[in-house]
């Protein structure tokens, strides 16, 4: 079980976030098709577990000279459209996170216990296209490490659009 | 693709997949996401004003689902309107 990268990363209105406690750490961004075929089920997840002390962290960490949709200011204009949204959208400029944490697709989910040790990674759930598959997989994580077990699987495939690393 | 391709007494065989591996292959073939589907050189999900690039491109289902890949019911509108405009 290895122990995840500490991080502080800005969010959309410039305050920072890191780790702490259970947290659920995802890369993501503005225009992968399976990142947005997850947002959804992924926010229900953040909204549903807040009250039990988990913390969700989105990331975008694609490169925004390439891919302009996926630039600060369009984070910003996202989640002023669509927001409010239950977990802070953060930004990792340099990709260092990313790069620190072996984030290969968008989505890609990391579970963090509160020692941050990485409890379970990979796909929220087995389909983005099935809406009714409820990001169970992360789900079943979470009240893995909330309940002090082992997640089972604590592993799976990452599935989406690789991250746009830059050259 | 060829499922569908097969479902509508078409060659599944006949599918061309080409790489765009470059920014300037994707500029030259206005390439607008991964994966772009045309048919004899007609996408079968024209987009306005979409940015030409090497990215992901997202789709809708017909039940207004966000898709990596379109709608198989589209694929078959589309293989259906380029086979009346051919014939």
């Amino acid at each position: 079980m290895s122990t995840a990268p500490d991080f502080r990363l800005p969010d959309t209105d410039g305050a920072e976030h890191g780790p702490d406690g259970v947290t659920v750490v995802v890369f993501t961004c503005n225009h992968c098709p399976y990142a947005l075929a997850w947002h959804e089920r992924l926010l229900a997840v953040a909204t549903d577990y807040a009250d039990r002390g988990v913390r969700t962290l989105l990331i975008n960490p694609n490169d925004a000279e390439r891919y302009p949709r996926d630039s600060l200011d369009a984070m910003r204009e996202r989640v002023a459209s669509e927001g409010p949204w239950p977990a802070p959208y953060l930004r990792d400029s340099d990709q260092a996170v990313a790069r620190a944490y072996g984030a290969q697709t968008t989505p890609d989910v990391f579970v963090l216990d509160a020692e941050r040790r990485v409890r379970y990674r990979g796909a929220p759930d087995s389909d983005h296209g099935d809406e009714s598959a409820g990001s169970q997989w992360l789900r079943d994580a979470l009240d893995a490490v909330l309940d002090g077990r082992d997640p089972d699987p604590a592993e799976t495939d990452p599935v989406g659009c690789s991250v746009k690393w830059r050259d | 693709m060829r499922e569908v391709l097969g479902e509508e007494c078409l060659d599944p065989q006949a599918v061309e997949v080409r790489e765009v591996p470059t920014d300037e292959t994707a500029e030259r073939e206005g390439f607008v996401g991964s994966p772009t589907i045309r048919i004899d050189g007609r996408d079968i999900a024209p987009t306005e004003g979409e940015p030409v690039g090497l990215t992901c491109r997202v789709y809708r289902t017909r039940d207004g689902s966000v898709s990596p890949v379109p709608d198989r019911e589209d694929l078959r509108d589309a293989l259906r309107r380029h086979h009346e405009h051919s014939t």
